[in-house]
C-alpha cells in the first residue's frame, strides 16, 4: 500500500488494464503532443492535466491514439470500435464538451445494445473531467452527471478519492456497457492509500464513510471531501451524521440510502450539479416514495444555484455549497419539528 | 469487365433482391401492414451492391435510415431482417429497432442509423481494429448527399485521414436531402472534392452503373487493406420514390420521375451490359428473379404471421443482463 494521487491512480488503472487486455486502447486529444514526430525527442504530453502521462511510452501510438480536436469523431469512433469488439477508453477532456458530441454518446453508444437486440456489447469508457473550484469559468467547470444519469444505457461513476478512482476505473473498463467516468478536476492532486495491484470497486455499490444516527448525508464527488471536513463541527453540535459516498450514480445503490434513512430519519444530499432535475433531487424523490414513513424531517438537497459556474474566485467560492451551509442545513434537519 | 460469372450472378442477385424487397415493402406499406416509417432504396441498388460485393463478412458497413439495401447487399438474414421491419420478436433486433435501426453484426452490418451522418464516425471506429489489433479489414460508411453536410462526416473524414484508417466514405448523391435538392443544399456542389480536401483519393461516378461502383470499390478496398488509408466514392444516383413512403414529392416534376425510371434503372443497365457481352443469358437472370420473388414473398408472409415482442421485454437489454 502506497500513497498515490487521484491522477496516479487513474493512470495506474489504465496501464494495468492495457497490459491485461490487448483490446483496451486510449483515444483522445493531446495525449502524444509531438511524440512520434520526426525531430522531437521530448516526452509525450499526456493531456493537459497529465491524466495519460506515461501511456504513450509504454504502449505506443497504436494503442494510445492522439486525435484532432474532434469530439464527435472521438466519441463516434470509440462507439464504433466498441461495437466491433475493441474496448476503448475515450477521453472527453472537459465534460463541458459533451455539447459537441452528445449524439454519439446518447443516441449511439447508449442505445446499441437495446436497439440492436443485444447482438453485441458496447464496452466503452468515456473518461471526462467535471467540477468547479479551480477558476476555469463557465465552459470548463460544469458537472453534468445528472444529464448523463438520465440516459438509459449509460452508466455513470463519480469517484471521490484515489482508491475508488483506480478500482472504479478498472471495473468500468471491464464492464460491457458504456460508462461515463467523471474525474473531478479539483481532486486530481489529492493523495490516498492505493494498492499497487489490480482490484475492482464494483459499479453500483456505495460506501458508508462514517456511521451515524441522526442524519444521512449523501455526498457526490468533490462534496465528499467537503462533508468529511464538517464531521467534527457536526459532532460538537451534537449531530451524529452517517456519511454515504454512492460512488456510482447509475447504477445507484438505492438500498444503502434507504437503509440509512430508515435508521436516521433524515436525509441531506450534497450535489454539485445544477439544481433543476439534479441527481440529488432524484435521490430525495426515491427516498420519499420508498421510505416516507421513516422520515422525521423533509428531505434536503444542497446544490449550487441555478446559474453557470463563474470565473471570479469569490463568486466561484460562493457558487459551491460550503461547510457553513452544510452544517446549517444539518442543524435545521436535526431540529425540525 | 473482368468479373467471373459467379461474381456477376452474385452482384445481380444482390441488386435484384433489393429491388423486389423494396417493391414488396412499398405494397405492404400502402396496405398499412408496416408499423413504422420506411425509406426505400430503389434506384440506388448498384451502389450498395457494388461496394458490398468487394467486402468480406469481417468487413463492416455503417448504414443510414435508407438502410434496407445496405442490409441486403451485406447479406443480412432476409427473414430476420423482414421481421425487424415488421417489429417482430424474432427480428434481428428483437423488434426494438425497426426499419431505421436494423443491424446484423454477424455479417458486419453495424446498423442502420436514424441520425443523419452519425454513422460516419462509427465506421471509422470499426476501422480502428486495423490499427489496434492489426486485423486486415475494411469499414465502409454510406452517406447521403444530405448527410454530407453534417459536421460528424467532416470530423470522421479528417480523423480517418489523420490516422490512415481503412475506411470507404461512400457518398450516395441521390439529388435530395429529404425534400431539398442538392443544388440548393450543397455549398460548392462537389462532395467528392470536399473529401479530396481531407487528403484522400476520391471518385465521382454513375451510381446507376454497378460496374463503375464495383471498379472504384475494388481499388479503394485494396488501398485500405494495404494500410494506405481512406477513400471517398461519390455515386450519382436517382431516388425513385419519396424521402419516406407517403411523401407526395411536390418538389419533383413528373418529367423527372418518368425520365429516371427510363434512363437510370440499375437493373436494366446491368442486364444490358452482361447480355450484350454474352456473359449471362437473359433466361438465367429470369430464373433468379423468380427465386428472389418467392424468397421475399415467403419472408414477408412469415414476418406478418410471427408475434410482436412480449411486453415483458420492454425494459430488457438496456444494460448487460445482471449488471444493473
Amino acid at each position: 500500500m502506497t500513497l498515490k494521487t487521484y491522477r496516479e491512480a487513474i493512470i495506474e488503472a489504465m496501464i494495468l488494464e492495457m497490459k491485461r487486455d490487448e483490446k483496451v486502447f486510449v483515444i483522445g486529444e493531446d495525449i502524444s503532443g509531438g511524440r512520434g514526430c520526426e525531430d522531437f525527442d521530448g516526452e509525450a504530453a499526456g493531456g493537459p492535466m497529465g491524466l495519460t502521462q506515461g501511456l504513450w511510452d509504454e504502449f505506443g501510438a497504436k494503442r494510445v491514439i492522439d486525435t484532432p480536436i474532434s469530439e464527435t469523431a472521438i466519441m463516434g469512433a470509440a462507439a464504433g470500435a466498441a461495437l466491433s469488439g475493441l474496448r476503448p477508453i475515450a477521453e472527453l477532456m472537459f465534460s463541458d464538451f459533451f455539447g459537441v458530441c452528445f449524439d454519439q454518446i446518447y443516441n449511439q453508444a447508449a442505445k446499441f445494445r437495446f436497439m440492436y437486440g443485444d447482438q453485441g456489447a458496447t464496452p466503452l469508457v468515456i473518461r471526462t473531467m467535471i467540477g468547479a473550484g479551480i477558476g476555469c469559468g463557465p465552459q470548463h467547470s460544469q458537472s453534468p452527471y445528472s444529464i448523463f444519469a438520465n440516459i438509459p444505457g449509460l452508466k455513470v461513476v463519480t469517484p471521490s478519492n484515489p482508491y475508488d478512482a483506480k478500482g472504479l476505473l478498472i471495473s468500468s473498463i471491464r464492464d460491457n456497457d458504456p460508462v461515463i467516468f467523471c474525474e473531478h478536476k479539483a481532486l486530481l492532486g489529492i493523495e490516498g492509500e492505493v494498492p499497487d495491484e489490480s482490484y475492482e470497486v464494483p459499479l453500483g455499490k456505495g460506501k458508508i464513510l462514517k456511521e451515524g444516527d441522526d442524519i444521512s448525508i449523501v455526498a457526490i464527488g468533490q462534496m465528499v471531501g467537503v462533508v468529511q471536513n464538517c464531521i467534527k463541527s457536526l459532532e460538537e453540535k451534537g449531530i451524529s451524521a452517517e456519511i454515504i459516498d454512492p460512488r456510482s450514480l447509475s447504477p445507484f445503490d438505492d438500498e444503502m440510502v434507504y437503509d440509512s434513512v430508515e435508521k436516521t430519519g433524515r436525509l441531506l444530499v450534497l450535489d454539485e450539479s445544477n439544481p433543476v432535475c439534479s441527481f440529488g433531487s432524484w435521490i430525495t424523490s426515491m427516498v420519499s416514495e420508498e421510505v416516507f414513513s421513516s422520515l422525521k424531517a423533509p428531505t434536503k438537497v444542497l446544490t449550487p444555484p441555478h446559474c453557470p459556474v463563474p470565473a471570479a474566485p469569490n463568486l466561484e467560492a460562493a457558487y459551491l455549497p460550503d461547510m457553513d451551509t452544510i452544517i446549517n442545513a444539518s442543524e435545521n434537519l436535526k431540529n425540525y419539528s | 469487365m473482368q468479373l467471373s460469372k459467379d461474381k456477376l450472378i452474385d452482384a445481380y442477385t444482390r441488386m435484384k433482391k433489393i429491388r423486389i424487397f423494396e417493391e414488396t415493402m412499398r405494397d405492404e406499406f400502402a396496405k398499412g401492414t408496416v408499423p413504422a416509417f420506411i425509406h426505400l432504396y430503389i434506384g440506388q441498388e448498384a451502389i450498395a451492391s457494388g461496394i458490398c460485393v468487394e467486402l468480406n463478412d469481417d468487413d463492416t458497413i455503417a448504414s443510414t435510415h435508407r438502410g434496407h439495401g445496405h442490409c441486403l447487399a451485406k447479406n443480412s438474414n432476409l427473414e430476420r431482417m423482414t421481421m425487424e421491419i415488421f417489429c417482430r420478436a424474432d427480428g434481428l433486433c428483437e423488434g426494438k429497432g425497426g426499419s431505421m435501426h436494423i443491424a446484423d453484426l454477424s455479417v458486419g452490418m453495424l446498423g442502420a442509423n436514424a441520425i443523419v451522418g452519425a454513422n460516419a464516425p462509427i465506421a471509422v471506429g470499426a476501422a480502428l481494429r486495423q490499427r489496434v489489433m492489426g486485423e486486415n479489414l475494411v469499414s465502409a460508411a454510406f452517406i447521403g448527399d444530405g448527410a454530407s453536410n453534417q459536421g460528424a462526416v467532416f470530423e470522421a473524414m479528417n480523423l480517418a485521414s489523420v490516422l490512415k484508417l481503412p475506411v470507404l466514405f461512400v457518398f450516395e448523391n441521390n439529388g435530395y436531402a429529404e425534400f431539398t435538392g442538392v443544388d440548393y443544399h450543397c455549398g460548392g456542389g462537389d462532395i467528392a472534392g470536399r473529401a479530396e480536401g481531407f487528403g484522400m483519393p476520391s471518385y465521382k461516378l454513375d451510381g446507376s452503373d454497378f460496374f463503375s461502383v464495383q471498379e472504384a470499390a475494388a481499388e479503394a478496398v485494396q488501398r485500405a487493406r494495404k494500410g494506405d488509408g481512406p477513400s471517398a466514392i461519390e455515386c450519382y444516383a436517382k431516388r425513385w420514390y419519396g424521402h419516406f413512403e407517403g411523401d407526395p414529392q411536390h418538389y419533383r416534376t413528373k418529367k423527372e420521375l418518368e425520365s429516371i425510371r427510363k434512363n437510370n434503372d440499375p437493373l436494366i443497365i446491368f442486364r444490358q451490359k452482361v447480355e450484350e457481352a454474352g456473359l449471362i443469358e437473359s433466361s438465367e437472370l429470369d430464373l433468379i428473379d423468380d427465386d428472389l420473388l418467392s424468397q421475399v414473398t415467403n419472408a414477408v408472409e412469415k414476418a406478418k404471421n410471427s408475434p410482436l415482442p412480449n411486453v415483458k421485454e420492454l425494459t430488457t437489454n438496456v444494460y448487460e443482463k445482471g449488471s444493473y
